[in-house]
Formats: C-alpha cells, structure tokens, sequence
C-alpha cells in the first residue's frame, strides 16, 4: 500500500478496488484524459478498427471452434452443418470468413497511414517493429485458418505455401515434413493447424497490448508529424476520440455487413465449396486475395542466380522467390533506419510524397491484380515490375531523404505557421 | 469532410481491387447471364429478393427423378423441404418412399427402414469409389453446393445442362465422353441429362428443356445457399440501424467537436 495512489472515485466500489489495483486510475490515464494531438484525420480510426476486428474475429472463432470438427473427413461437412444447422451459424461463419478480410483491409490502411505520416520514425521505431511481428502473426493465423473449411483451396494452397520451405537449402525438406506432421498435408497438418489457428490470435492480443503500450509512453503521431509542444495541442481522449473512433466504427461496419450479409462469398474462391481432395489439382491456385501482393513477390523470380559465365548456381528461382517474398515483409522491420529524413510528415516531404502515392501504392495494387492471373505473360511482367517498384520504394529512402528539401514545419500543432489548409485536418 | 471523401475514395478503390481478383475461366465461354427471382446466390444488389418456391419444388422433382440416380446431394435432409413449401405430410411420404440402412440394432445388426423427415438425403451410391467404378472412374460431384462451387453460379450450371450439341467438325471426343459449350475442355463424361418431357411436372408446368434447366438450377442454388433470404432480411435490418446510429454518432461528433474548434 505504501506506493499506492490515493483513489478519489465516487463509487465506494471502485475506490475500495482502485487503491488495491489501480486498473480504474490506469483506464482513466490511458483511454480518458489521455492526452492526444488534437488533429487526427480519419486515417488515424484504423488502429481502433483493427482492434475491434480482433475482437470480432476472436469471438466468432470461438463460437466457431465449438461447432467445427478437425478432422480430414469431417471438416468440410462440419462447416456445413454451421451454416445449415446452428442457430446463426451462417453469420457467425460469414462474419469470421469476411472479418479476416476486413482485418487485413484496416490493417494495409493502418501500414500506409504510418509510411505516409512517418509514425515509425524515432521515438516510435519500436511500436512499429510489433506492428510489423502483428502482421506476420496475422499472416500466419490468416492462413492457417483457410486450411481449417478443408476444402480444395484450403488443401491446395496449404500444399504450395508449406513447399515453399522446402526451398531453403539443407533443412529445408525436414522443415516441411514437420510442418505437415508426415509426408503429405493430411490429418496431422489439419490438426496442427487447427491447434497454432486457435492459439496465434491470443498471441497476436499480446503483441498488441506491447504495440498499444509502447504508444501510449511514445504518444500518438498526428497528421503533421510534429510533437504536441503543449496542453493547447492535445484533446482528453475521452470524449474527443472515442465518440470519433465510434462513428468510424459505425461507418466501416456498414462496409463489414455490407460483405457479410449480401456478398458473403465475393472475397472467396469457388472452389473452396469443393471437399478437399489430394488427387484433383485445381487449375489455377490462387491464395486469399490479401496474400496476393506478396505471392506475385513470390513468383516474379523467374530466373536463378548463378556465378556469372559459369553454370554455378547460387540461388535457384524458388529460393529467390521465397527469399524475394519474406524480404518484402523483412525490409519493413528496418524501414525506420532507412528512411534518414528528419520530417515524419509526407506533408513536408515533397518528394518523399509523390514516392509514397506512385511507387509504393501502385506497386501494391500491381503486385495484388499480378498474383491472382495465371503465371503467364503480361502478368509475370507486370509483378517483376511491381516487386522492383516496392524494393524500389524502401532501398532509394536513404538517397531521397539526403536530397529532399522539406518544407517549413509548423511552430505548433495549434498555430501552424502555414496558416490555412495545412492548419488542423479535421 | 475533404479527409473523409479522400477516405471513401481510397475505399471505394480498394473494393475495385478486390472484385477484379481472377477466378479461373478456363476455355469454355462464358455462361451468358439469366434473370433469376433470388437475383443469385453471390448477387450483390437483390437485397429484397427470395427464391421462386414453385420453381424450387419443381426442381426437387427433376433432381429426385433425374439427377438423383448419379448426384448425391449428402448436406440435405428431407425436412429441410419443409423451407420451401412442401408440407409436413408430403416430406414425410418423400422421406419414407426411400429405403435407409439403419443401426446396429441390440442384435449388432444393420437393417433397414423406411426414411424419415431427419434422415440426409439418400445418396445414390453407398461410397465414392463405387460411385467411380460405376461412371467410369469418376465420382459424379454431389450436388449439395455445386451452385457456389462454380464461378457463375447459376449462370453456369443453366448453361451446362442446355449447353449439350454435336461436336464441331475436327473436334476429337473421346468414348464416354459428350461435346458440351460451356464445359472447361468440352468434353463432359455426363450424358445429356434433361429431355423435353422428361419428367412429368404435378403443377402441369410444361416441361421443356430450358424450363427444366431452370427449375434444377434454382433447386440446387437453394439447396447451396438455403439461409439466402434469412441472411438478406437480417442484412437489411443491421444496415438500417448502422446507418441510423452513424447519423446519431455524427452529430454527437460535430456537437462535441465544435467547442474546441
């Protein structure tokens, strides 16, 4: 008791727990008179919009877990019997299947809204390192789950995506019998998956309390990407941003049960109404549409890498590929040292804007149209030219930011020296 | 507001990226497009629309005189023909008039009995290798999702089963196999399945090829999606609300935020 706070709670309750364990002392610090730039645009709801699609995806997957069966002759019809037979399962199961989609949509918003404001400069490298490690997590968990309705899709693409480590040399076979549990994807790698599908989200939980933690010692970025000087520049949290987090809220759940309710299947594939089966190869595997990007990453190494004018190989086509695709993901943990320039705002950045806007984005968006088209030309082009664009994009960031002239940063939050319309964004 | 267009704008390209994501077309042409009553089973905008019941009835007795001797359709039971209008009395006889191998008995024997309104359709074939030995090493597909496990739905599966005529000169088919337009590949080891007046509708719906077509396809898109109008309905209510509570959050918004302005 003798560091403990004195509470001043009006609810004799509260009081009585507060000076025992301040959760309620803590809540007001962090989430009600925390203290928040007072000119967040709209960009700046996703990061609550992803915590409410965790929680969603949570809730409905438990619900799921107790209904579905993991089993390879069962799976399928299980899945089933939650859309036919259990009282709402058809929703929970369309909020679940459509809620991964919806995530990784806030989320890729939430990635750009960080590149183009430079919220992962210093002090915040280290909030964007769990984004990046939540991300990950959320590509693990994501996939693992599409194996679990096991249908062709969810066979075909666990076959490609767990061969891909069999490209790394010496341990690379061993890693894929382990990840299958025997020699092809079977029950065991059903079951395997079932069990890290149900665990990685609470792992995921946990990053994100360290992402949300280690925000609230830095404090949030804002639109200018210039530190609050004072009480003048910062709004309590409670009631500013949570009335606006809500009405965010509202908005993208319009966008959410507009999926769920009347395009339920618009983001799934076909074939995945099709039963899993090992002998019937689909004609094009293609991976959820989130992972696209980064599977035409994937497949735009064509070629090997060998010693030049010998017949050496350094790396085959499939080692680069695999290499290619989990660098994509690799550079971003490195992106804050890249990026040398002191101006966090893509505002005062002129060059570093134009670079977000038409080489990272277009690349994206390239990179995504390339991996769901066969592997054939113009498409294989098209994604080589998208994968140089987004290395592009990170690997010239430490040139742009020695010759970029920012502009004149504002003296303040609220006296912007610009006057105008790069005064608060509201 | 200027952020929120800019907002809505990003999303509205998101969702363009989203929808062109490629779905395997294979050779064949694409399935030309039909009306349908429900607007079809992935149909965005037929918000207010629900199946045609008599055509869904007549369906079920195409599949239960035609389709049924190969397809399985193993999701269904009999009682969910209760959901699109049969009575009680017709699903119990429909049920019955199928024989099902039940048990063990308390003798530790199986025996049979006639169906019930909670027994799952009965399939044609007690397991997937005799249904292959009997049609030429291949399974027929169960029928049970078919409409959601082709890219076109409905679309397709109308344009398969009228989709049968002679193969083009030079076009080699191989024995067992028929010409089909719409089939990837256009060999298809199904057989011409509807004739006119191949079956006899109880409703005196006159049966022709494209009528029959229509009615199975219909059949089995309900059977794919049998929660389609429930789901609709639901999804009407939560929008409405959704949007009624962001015109309440909006204005709580501007209120609040005008003091500090």
């Amino acid at each position: 008791m003798a560091h403990a706070p004195q509470s001043n709670f009006e609810n004799p309750v509260v009081n009585w727990i507060d000076q025992r364990l301040p959760i309620f002392t803590m809540m007001n610090k962090e989430y009600g008179s925390f203290p928040t730039p007072r000119n967040f645009n709209y960009f700046w709801n996703f990061g609550a919009l992803a915590m409410f699609v965790l929680v969603t995806m949570i809730v409905s997957g438990i619900f799921l877990a107790m209904h579905y069966t993991n089993n390879t002759a069962m799976a399928f019809d299980s899945v089933e019997r939650i859309m036919r037979d259990v009282n709402w399962g058809w929703m929970i199961r369309y909020i679940h299947a459509n809620g991964a989609s919806m995530f990784f949509i806030v989320v890729y918003i939430h990635i750009f809204r960080g590149i183009y404001y430079g919220s992962y400069k210093a002090p915040r490298e280290l909030i964007w390192i769990f984004g990046v490690i939540i991300l990950l997590l959320m590509m693990g968990t994501a996939f693992m789950g599409y194996v679990l309705p096991w249908g062709q899709m969810s066979f075909w693409g666990a076959t490609v995506i767990t061969n891909l480590f069999s490209a790394i040399p010496v341990v690379g076979e061993s890693i894929v019998t382990l990840l299958w549990g025997g020699f092809s994807v079977d029950n065991p790698t059903l079951n395997r998956f079932f069990a890290l599908h149900y665990l990685l989200p609470f792992v995921l939980l946990a990053v994100v309390v360290l992402h949300v933690a280690a925000l609230h010692i830095a404090g949030s970025n804002n639109p200018l990407g210039i530190e609050p000087k004072g009480p003048q520049d910062t709004l309590p949290f409670h009631p500013y941003y949570t009335t606006k987090d809500i009405f965010g809220l509202t908005i993208f759940l319009i966008f959410f049960a507009s999926f769920v309710f009347f395009a339920p299947n618009m983001l799934g594939h076909p074939d995945n109404y099709i039963p899993a089966d090992p002998l019937v190869t689909p004609a094009h595997i293609v991976p959820e549409w989130y992972f696209l990007p980064f599977y035409a990453i994937l497949r735009s190494i064509t070629f090997s890498i060998g010693l030049p004018f010998t017949d050496v190989v350094l790396i085959d086509a499939k080692l680069g590929g695999v290499l290619a695709m989990f660098g994509s993901i690799a550079i971003l943990f490195v992106l804050p040292w890249l990026d040398n320039s002191p101006v966090r705002s893509a505002r005062f950045r002129p060059i570093f804007r134009w670079w977000v806007l038409l080489c990272l984005v277009p690349s994206f968006f390239m990179l995504g149209y390339a991996g769901g088209k066969p592997a054939e030309q113009p498409y294989v082009l098209i994604g080589q030219l998208g994968t140089v664009m987004y290395f592009a994009f990170f690997l010239l960031l430490p040139i742009i930011g020695r010759i970029e002239k920012p502009l004149p940063l504002p003296a303040s939050i609220a006296n912007p020296v610009l006057g105008g319309n790069a005064a608060t964004a509201k | 507001m200027r952020r929120l267009r800019t907002l809505l704008a990003a999303g509205a390209m998101t969702i363009a990226g989203l929808t062109s994501t490629a779905l395997a077309a294979g050779n064949a042409p694409v399935p030309p497009a039909q009306t349908w009553a429900h607007g079809g089973v992935n149909s965005f905008l037929s918000f207010f629309k629900g199946y045609d019941y008599a055509s869904v009835q007549r369906g079920f007795q195409v599949y239960k005189e035609v389709c049924s001797s190969c397809h399985a359709m193993h999701l269904l039971s009999y009682r969910n023909l209760l959901d699109v209008g049969f009575t009680e009395a017709e699903v119990k006889a429909i049920a019955a008039a199928q024989e099902i191998t039940a048990g063990p008995n308390d003798q530790g024997e199986m025996f049979t009995r006639p169906g019930l309104p909670a027994d799952r359709f009965k399939s044609p074939f007690p397991n997937a290798q005799a249904a292959a030995a009997a049609n030429g090493g291949k399974a027929p597909p169960d029928l049970s999702l078919i409409v959601k496990a082709r890219a076109h739905h409905e679309d397709y599966i109308y344009a398969l089963l009228t989709g049968y005529t002679d193969a083009p000169e030079g076009f080699e088919l191989s024995p067992g196999s028929n010409y089909n337009k719409y089939f990837p590949g256009n060999a298809i080891a199904m057989a011409q399945p509807i004739y006119e007046n191949g079956v006899t509708y109880t409703d005196g719906t006159p049966a022709t090829i494209e009528q029959q077509a229509k009615d199975v396809t219909n059949f089995m898109a309900w059977a794919a999606e049998p929660k389609l109008e429930e789901r609709r309905r639901v999804g009407i209510m939560v929008i409405l609300f959704l949007v009624f509570f962001a015109g309440i959050m909006y204005a709580a918004k501007r209120r609040l935020w005008s003091e500090v302005h």
